[in-house]
């Protein structure tokens, strides 16, 4: 910086240029004494430039001329990004012009040219031979703001989390609009689905979105941006018909098979490129017509994975049908298998025994698939099943079980602390679960694990392990799903009271999907790897990477 | 290719000959606009690229130049057929199948509305069903219509519709005529559906949404001829069927041929399995109460959206179109008068007429609530009320013209009072003549 030099003096400059040009190795304190040094200056610097950039907007013309001039003395500007170097220089040298008449009325403009000359090269020699030594030290002090240790570095949050955040959806519209399949004209793009209805203030970070509205509307009808698998696929999940954490995977899978048949690959293109590109508008598009689940992400993750690895020489026949039997085998192990492996471990290990008074919340895919796998090899158990509005899942898995002959009772979620002391288990099933082995499932969830936990009843927790995400999350209000607000709105006797909810200000609905469950409620967790505690997520999670 | 967009022109118009002896209904003008233009407008806005039309060979004379239709930027895939032969919509589809390879949407000419088409398509999507319609609530039709005297009797036979509580599964679907002893709803359906709404007040926009395994099925099925009357009726009442239902479908013998005659409809897509699976770990079920699954494990579903809002009117009468012509020009935003009129500055012209291109309009008229059409005269002294002239009309003088429907070419004599008339193609009104509730057409075709 020219001001280093000129302003505060050169004493310190000097002492600085004498170690260097010593040929010591500077130690890491005078590093960073080196480093704060700088920053200070640099603020100081640019206080005065806010100050003295008014006054002096005539001086710069005339100065300008000088600057380039002065620009190659600045030894430290050089090393530092070069955007800097035009913003200050000339600002900071009519400063300096100013402040030097202060500092030393008696030097001209060209004895302190010369001296900034004569200055340089020195440095510069010195330079030479530090780099033979040290090439780091140049590299240290190139950033501008060297992110020293006492810089907390800050994480990108994801979009879907940052609704609030105008600028973030400025930018998710821009990346629907550049995600558009490349054959289509700039008019047949994504559509951005707009956010329905007065949101409560604590989730207004979060999508909410109107089943009333479905994101069809504003594409065309034989649609062709988007391949009419993936369409239905979408409308399913936005009104609820496949829905499950297994379910909607495993329509995913479907889905992409038939994407996969109907591929070809255009010329000069790669398909393991180009497939790729082609699957991500889908994916925002599925995003948009409800959020992912973390089983999603991970097959998604699958997917893109095996087709990337596909060897470029391979023929497209041959490389379709091996994603095919990938997604087959996929399905086959981590859900189907999975869950088969679950029943056995949880049956053969006597978690259900003759006698038993077990409790389940709502409807999981896998939980009812060990029930009737235990009925069929004659346990005698009865299950209490748990529901909560608006969705009542629990009524379809009264159904499920009923119709197997398992003998059930049923109760709503408000009448959970009264019917606890009968039983003897509570077994949940999970969305996912996290890497600091929170469990996240359906709101409702950690309310009974708290109950269940108050009355000592042991809570186990049954999840393949396709569904652990290396996400950390300990409440359920940084990321959660806002479904439609009119769900909760029933009419009872001929009368609906919440008719006109969005006139009122004060009044605000929220249709949480999701909570989180600290791991200290859960006893245990069922997975197809054997029986673990809630804290060995990671470790499974540590296990599979290094697999991959 | 999701869907394939199939429009029937090809009808004749049966319930309006007055209108339809001389110009064939899908060129009748609306709103100076032929009214197949409606049709693949609706399909146009949507995103359709490309329309097969199954029609007669005048009308693709008539379409190659019509002005509308050029505009019509999708492409035209004009399947020309027999006009005497009694070819049934269906019939009409199974002449194309050849050319259908997806699901097709079925469209008849005859059809303005301004529904939002996604409705009807989503529950096509959604629910994976064999076929979804798009119904609309009756309007009555308020306009006097010439030739007939006295408020129109409902004579015509109604139509039972039973939809589920939702009211978007169609459950029941018959016409007054074909119950003779009375509406009977089978007990199995009940069981299954216990609630169910049946509703008369609804007029079928002939607007069908179906797999293209019903159209596989009609090849083999040739006793079927027309979808309204026939094909509908037919899917609504297999969804119940045992046949359909039962597991045991490979295991059974004696239902061999129903088999073979429902086989195409029947017919699973591949990955089946991973379906049946995604279906399995969802926990949704359509309805509550029972032991069975969603659907209640019915593979065949019909759909139905009910439009209570909007416009859908299907021109297949004369009351029809005249109201139409009331409605029609309120969808879209063109400046009533065409540019190339020629309408002199002392004519008292209502905001709700539409004066077509290349007329001429005199002084001292005044045309309130009525269309007139392309290359018409009207000369000096003419009142026009609520009346719809079509193309080439001449009008004398002093005429007086009132809720009247005066077809292409006529010539109106100077001085002529008619009331609720229709006048024929190319027909003369004598001068002074004084017509009220008359139909004058010509019976013999000339040569």
């Amino acid at each position: 910086m020219a001001d280093s030099g000129v302003i505060d003096g050169p004493g310190r400059k000097d002492e600085i240029e004498r170690a260097k040009s010593e040929g010591k190795d500077l130690t890491k304190e005078e590093k960073q004494r080196l480093r704060k040094e700088k920053k200070q200056q640099k603020k100081i610097k640019e206080k005065k430039d806010d100050k003295a950039s008014q006054e002096n907007e005539k001086e710069k013309k005339p100065v300008t001329s000088a600057a380039p001039a002065s620009q190659p003395p600045t030894q430290p500007t050089v090393q530092k990004a070069p955007s800097a170097v035009p913003a200050t220089a000339p600002v900071s040298v009519p400063a300096s012009e100013a402040s030097v008449p202060a500092d030393k009325p008696t030097k001209t403009k060209a004895e302190l040219k010369a001296e900034r000359r004569a200055r340089q090269e020195a440095e510069r020699a010195s330079k030479q031979t530090k780099k033979g030594e040290t090439g780091q030290q140049a590299a240290t002090s190139k950033p501008k703001a060297p992110p020293s240790d006492l810089q907390p570095v800050v994480k990108r949050l994801p979009e879907h989390i940052q609704v609030d955040n105008p600028d973030v959806l400025k930018k998710l519209a821009k990346k629907l609009e550049r995600q558009q399949t490349p054959e289509h004209y700039a008019a047949k793009k994504i559509p951005l689905r707009s956010d329905y209805g007065y949101k409560v203030s604590l989730f207004s970070h979060l999508h909410q979105y109107s089943r009333k509205a479905p994101l069809t509307q504003q594409l065309s009808i034989p649609s062709t941006v988007i391949h009419p698998a993936i369409v239905r696929l979408g409308l399913q999940y936005s009104h609820g018909i496949v829905a499950g954490s297994n379910a909607r995977s495993v329509a995913l899978l479907h889905a992409f098979k038939q994407v996969i048949r109907d591929y070809t690959t255009p010329q000069n293109e790669e398909l393991s490129r180009d497939l790729v590109n082609k699957l991500k508008p889908y994916i925002s598009f599925l995003n948009q017509c409800r959020p992912l689940s973390a089983s999603m992400g991970n097959a998604i993750k699958y997917i893109k994975k095996e087709i990337s690895n596909i060897p470029s020489n391979c023929k497209e026949d041959e490389a379709k049908n091996k994603l095919l039997n990938c997604i087959e085998s996929y399905i086959n192990e981590k859900i189907i298998l999975a869950g088969v492996a679950i029943a056995k471990c949880a049956i053969e290990k006597q978690k259900i025994s003759d006698g038993d008074v077990i409790l389940v919340y709502g409807c999981s895919s896998l939980v009812n698939h060990i029930l009737c796998k235990a009925f069929e090899k004659n346990r005698k158990f009865r299950v209490i099943v748990v529901d909560s509005r608006p969705r009542l899942e629990g009524k379809e898995a009264l159904r499920r079980l009923v119709q197997k002959g398992i003998s059930c009772t049923y109760v709503l979620i408000s009448a959970v602390s009264y019917i606890l002391p009968e039983v003897s288990k509570v077994f949940l099933g999970a969305h996912a679960l996290l890497a600091n082995g929170y469990v996240m499932s359906r709101v409702g969830t950690s309310q009974i694990a708290l109950v269940a936990k108050a009355f000592n009843v042991p809570v186990l927790v049954c999840c393949e392990t396709y569904k652990f995400c290396d996400r950390v999350q300990t409440d359920s209000f940084v990321s959660n799903e806002l479904d439609d607000p009119d769900d909760l709105i029933v009419t009872r006797k001929g009368t609906t009271p919440l008719e006109g909810w969005e006139n009122e200000s004060s009044l605000g609905l929220l249709n949480l999907v999701y909570d989180v469950t600290p791991p200290d409620f859960v006893d245990l967790v069922i997975t197809e790897l054997g029986m673990i505690p809630c804290t060995s997520v990671p470790v499974v999670l540590r296990v599979k990477n290094v697999d991959q | 290719m999701e869907l394939q967009a199939v429009l029937m022109a090809a009808g004749g118009g049966s319930r309006m000959t007055d209108l339809t002896y001389n110009t064939p209904k899908a060129m009748l003008p609306v709103g100076n606009k032929p009214l197949m233009w409606y049709p693949l407008n609706l399909l146009e806005k949507v995103g359709f690229e490309e329309v097969i039309v199954i029609t007669t060979k005048e009308v693709q004379k008539a379409m190659s130049t019509d002005l509308k239709i050029k505009d019509v930027k999708m492409k035209l895939d004009v399947v020309s057929i027999q006009e005497d032969g009694d070819m049934g919509t269906a019939d009409a589809l199974r002449h194309i199948q050849p050319k259908i390879k997806t699901d097709i949407l079925v469209l008849s000419c005859d059809l303005i509305t301004d529904v939002a088409l996604h409705e009807v398509v989503d529950l096509f999507r959604a629910h994976n069903a064999t076929m979804a319609m798009l119904m609309s609530k009756a309007h009555e039709f308020t306009e006097t219509v010439p030739g007939q005297k006295g408020k129109k009797k409902t004579a015509e036979q109604r139509d039972f519709v039973g939809v589920d509580k939702s009211g978007k599964r169609l459950l029941f679907m018959a016409n007054e005529a074909d119950l003779e002893d009375g509406l009977s709803i089978r007990k199995s359906i009940m069981r299954k559906h216990p609630r169910m709404l049946i509703k008369t007040g609804l007029v079928d926009a002939h607007l069908y949404c179906l797999k293209k395994a019903v159209v596989d099925f009609l090849t083999e099925n040739k006793s079927i001829s027309s979808i309204r009357g026939e094909l509908v009726p037919y899917l609504v009442r297999k969804q119940f069927s045992k046949t359909v239902n039962s597991q045991k479908l490979k295991d059974d013998t004696d239902d061999q041929t129903q088999e073979k005659n429902d086989g195409p409809l029947l017919i699973s897509s591949r990955d089946e399995p991973l379906l049946q699976l995604a279906q399995e770990r969802s926990c949704w079920n359509d309805h509550r109460g029972d032991m069975s699954e969603a659907y209640h494990g019915g593979k065949l579903r019909c759909y139905v959206h009910i439009m209570d809002q909007g416009l859908c009117c299907r021109v297949n009468t004369l009351a029809a179109y005249i109201e139409v012509n009331r409605l029609a020009p309120k969808l879209f935003e063109e400046p009533s008068v065409h540019p190339s009129a020629d309408i002199s500055e002392r004519c008292q012209m209502g905001s709700d007429s539409i004066i077509g291109a290349v007329c001429h309009i005199a002084d001292k008229t005044s045309i309130k609530r009525s269309t007139i059409g392309n290359f018409t005269t009207v000369k000096e002294k003419v009142k026009v009320t609520n009346s719809i002239i079509m193309h080439g009309v001449t009008i004398e003088e002093g005429c007086n013209i009132q809720g009247s429907v005066i077809c292409s070419n006529a010539v109106i004599g100077r001085g002529a009072d008619l009331k609720y008339c229709l006048v024929g193609n190319g027909q003369h009104i004598e001068p002074e003549g004084k017509r009220e509730g008359e139909l004058s057409y010509q019976t013999e075709q000339p040569n």
